[in-house]
Parts: C-alpha cells; sequence; structure tokens
C-alpha cells in the first residue's frame, strides 16, 4: 500500500518532487494570501467590541496555528526518519524547523500588537502566550542542535529526536501552563460545530490560514531542495543538475 | 543480568565518590544562588517567603543541569560507553542504571541540604515538607530528560549551555506543578494533586527517555 512512498527516500527523486510541488504550492498561496487578506483587511466587517483592530486575526491566528502545524509536520517527519531511516525525512526537519520558528515569531509579535490596544500591555503571563513562547524555545533547541553538529546527517538525527521528545511534552506544557494561569480569549475557530465569529469574518481568515498554510509548504519544500543539493554536492545527480561533468570529482 | 547490572551501579557509585571536589561544584554553586536572591531582592521575610519555592526549583535545575554533562561525558570520551554498547546488555537499561547512579551521587546532596534554604528562606514547615516531597518526585525526573539531552549533545565539542538551552523548556510542567505545590502548602490547602502530576510525569518519563536517550546515544556514537 506504502510502494509508491518508497521511491522519495532516494533523495534524487525527492528533489524532484519537491520541484514539481514548489510552483503549485506558490500559486495558491498568493491565490489564497491576496484575496484573503484584502478582503480581511479592508472589507471585513469591524468588530463591535474590538473596532479595527481585530484585523490583525488575520495574520495572528494563522501564524499561530501553523506554528503548531509546523512542529507536528517536523515531529512526523522526524518520526519517519527514526523508524525507517529515510534520509530525506531526516533532511526536512532540519529544513521545516526555522519555517516554523519564524510563524511562532510572528504570532507572538502579532499578539503583542494586538494585546497593547485590547489589553493594554504588550506581554502578559498568560497561558497561551508562554506555551507559545516555549514552542520557540523548542524550534530554536532544535535549531541549535541542528546548526552545532560538523557532521550534518548525525545533527539532523540529533535534532529529529529532540523534536520527537518536544512533541510528548509540547501537550504536557501546554496543559500545565494552561491550569497555571489564563487570561487569553478561547479559540474562535476550532469549534467546528458553530464558530464564535461571523461568516463575514470567517472565510477571509480561512483564505489567511490556507494562503499562508501554502506558504509554509513552499518555503519548507524549497529550503528542503537547498537541503540536498548542499548536503550530496559530491553525488552525480547534483552534478548532473548543476549542469557539470559528472566525471569532474 | 542483574549482577552486571548492580555491578555498573557499583563502578558508578565508586567513581562518583573519587572524585568528590567535581561533586561538590554543582552543590556550592546551589547554595550560592540561594544566597543571592535575599542580597537581590532584599531581606524581607514575607518577600523571601513568596518568592521561595519558585527560587529553589529555579536554582535546583540550574546546578543539575551544571553537573548532568558527567552522567555520559567521560565513559563516552574513554569508549566505554561503546563497549556496553557491544556487551549486549539493552543500553536503555545500562542508562537507567547511570540515572539512577547520578541521581544518588549528584542530585540527593542537593535534597540533604534543603532544610538549610529552608530557613534561609523563612519556609514555613508545611511549606519545606511540600518542597522536599515535590524535590523527591521532580528530581528523579529532572535527571531522565537531562540524560536524554546529555546523550544528545555528546557528539558536540562544548555541548553545556546548548544542553539548558534543550532542556529548561522541557522542565516547564514540573517548575509550575512543583512550585504550585509549594504554594498551596504556604496555604494550608492539599497539595496531592500537584504531586500526583509530578508523579505521573516522572512515570511517563521513566517508560520513555530511557529509550530515547539509548537511541541518542548510538547516534551520537554514530
Amino acid at each position: 500500500m506504502w510502494k509508491w512512498l518508497h521511491p522519495y527516500a532516494k533523495t534524487e527523486q525527492a528533489y524532484r518532487l519537491c520541484s514539481t510541488l514548489l510552483p503549485w504550492f506558490a500559486v495558491a498561496s498568493l491565490l489564497c494570501l491576496i484575496p484573503g487578506l484584502i478582503w480581511g483587511l479592508a472589507y471585513a466587517p469591524a468588530d463591535y467590541q474590538q473596532g479595527d483592530s481585530f484585523r490583525i486575526i488575520y495574520l495572528h491566528v494563522p501564524s499561530a496555528i501553523l506554528s503548531m502545524g509546523a512542529y507536528s509536520a517536523m515531529a512526523v517527519a522526524a518520526f519517519i526518519g527514526l523508524v525507517w531511516q529515510i534520509r530525506s525525512a531526516d533532511m526536512a526537519v532540519a529544513a521545516i524547523a526555522p519555517v516554523g520558528a519564524v510563524m511562532t515569531f510572528i504570532a507572538l509579535f502579532t499578539g503583542a500588537a494586538w494585546g497593547k490596544p485590547m489589553w493594554g500591555t504588550w506581554w502578559v503571563w498568560d497561558a497561551r502566550l508562554t506555551s507559545e513562547l516555549i514552542l520557540l524555545f523548542l524550534y530554536l533547541g532544535v535549531i541549535a542542535l541542528y546548526q552545532s553538529f560538523e557532521d550534518k546527517q548525525q545533527g539532523s538525527k540529533a535534532a529529529g529526536i529532540m523534536a520527537l521528545v518536544g512533541v510528548v511534552n509540547l501537550p504536557i506544557i501546554h496543559y500545565s501552563v494552561e491550569w497555571w494561569n489564563t487570561l487569553h480569549q478561547g479559540a474562535t475557530i476550532t469549534k467546528f460545530g458553530k464558530p464564535s465569529i461571523a461568516p463575514d469574518m470567517l472565510w477571509p481568515l480561512l483564505l489567511c490560514l490556507a494562503g499562508l498554510a501554502f506558504v509554509v509548504g513552499a518555503l519548507s519544500l524549497y529550503r528542503l531542495q537547498t537541503e540536498m543539493l548542499r548536503r550530496e554536492l559530491h553525488r552525480p545527480w547534483v552534478q548532473k543538475l548543476a549542469g557539470g561533468n559528472s566525471d569532474a570529482v | 543480568m542483574t549482577a552486571k547490572l548492580t555491578g555498573l551501579l557499583r563502578r558508578d557509585l565508586a567513581l562518583a565518590y573519587r572524585q568528590k571536589a567535581e561533586l561538590m561544584q554543582p552543590l556550592i554553586f546551589f547554595l550560592i544562588v540561594i544566597s543571592l536572591f535575599p542580597l537581590g531582592v532584599g531581606p524581607g521575610p514575607q518577600t523571601l517567603q513568596k518568592i521561595g519555592p519558585g527560587v529553589i526549583w529555579v536554582a535546583v535545575l540550574l546546578s543539575s543541569l551544571l553537573g548532568m554533562e558527567r552522567l555520559f561525558r567521560d565513559d563516552f570520551n574513554d569508549g566505554w560507553l561503546e563497549q556496553m554498547m557491544l556487551s549486549g546488555l539493552p543500553l536503555s537499561l545500562v542508562v537507567l542504571i547511570k540515572v539512577a547512579a547520578h541521581w544518588l551521587t549528584c542530585i540527593l546532596p542537593l535534597l540533604l541540604v534543603s532544610p538549610l534554604l529552608a530557613l534561609f528562606l523563612n519556609l514555613t514547615p508545611p511549606m519545606y515538607q511540600a518542597l522536599l516531597l515535590s524535590l523527591l518526585l521532580g528530581t528523579p525526573l529532572l535527571s531522565l530528560v537531562g540524560a536524554t539531552g546529555v546523550a544528545l549533545t555528546l557528539g558536540l565539542q562544548r555541548g553545556g549551555v546548548l544542553l539548558s538551552l534543550l532542556l529548561l523548556p522541557l522542565l516547564v510542567p514540573l517548575l509550575i506543578f512543583a512550585t504550585s505545590a509549594v504554594d498551596a502548602a504556604a496555604l494550608q490547602l492539599s497539595y496531592n494533586g500537584q504531586l500526583a502530576i509530578i508523579g505521573a510525569l516522572f512515570l511517563l518519563a521513566l517508560a520513555l527517555t530511557p529509550l530515547a536517550t539509548a537511541h541518542a546515544l548510538r547516534v551520537s556514537q554514530n
């Protein structure tokens, strides 16, 4: 059943797959993000309580969701790399981590900018803010661990283990922090039955979410390609790709 | 196999006993950090009592991370770990033995000096009791998670700062529940719930981290 996946363990095949997918992701992200942002920032109705400043939700919520989504993707890649010893999965861990860290940072930054007019302060030690901050620390840990190794193959394996240890810990951290202190408003769009947000505001939000998800996908694919090229610089397929003579090295 | 494993434990304890100076350093660091706080925030007994539990737990985390590297560093450098991997003994059990020895030699002294800290930071007897219980349950968890971090950074020349960077975020839940147990004790409330959660985390770590550590050691050994 999973046989079609096996060829992608070979970096050459995985590289080709990335090349095919990348333009689609890029186009899809533009198609979702541009209308989503224009709709959200200019045409969606203002919030009856928060006025226009709620519009930052169109960046804040998608980036917060994707910060966690990217971590899960990284953990899945780490798991695949650990269990089936697939090198391209190990590389994906290293490729996704910085993208996820940037998403986490965007979520924290827009959250601070939103908190100032609403709560009157840039930062409070609220449960969700704190667990997002710790998520950023976990990302930084994975990146730092990967960067410290000279041998990138060993480094990405170690980073993969760290990502898995982190993913076991994330729910524990989340609930412990929630129990510790909470002030943040409840989740807006996870209640799929009856979202506590007007449809006029929900649609642009979902568009932005999809658009940003495609951005994360595209950036990860691009980074994964770079990673493969850099690590397999001396392999014949890279030489051929670069137009060089494969006998040269 | 049991005989082999107890032999390992005895070896680790003997090694630690012969390097007493190295064992003392984290302990002294711990005492110094604790005594810096009254100097920094003022000696008011009320203030000290309020920040005491948090200060002690943060100091425990920092000073135990300081000594954590000894857990595998020497054995890794002189090839002992490689021999262990070849020996046929389950590596995760070896890890567990080493963690137990490390806890007995490096962490237990911290617990033994803790009555002194209760005096320094003006903790009431119920608070101290809660602190001691949370330390008893929480520090083995700390050692187990720490072992994974050490195993991951073994292949690096200087893993010290990186180790804290990796481990401290993972230990946030422990800090939260442990200090909240002591805070509850200060208000004469029951703190069984917090202790139960720390105990549950400890059991989870006991089941999972030896496997992760063993795998990380294999990666580090390459």
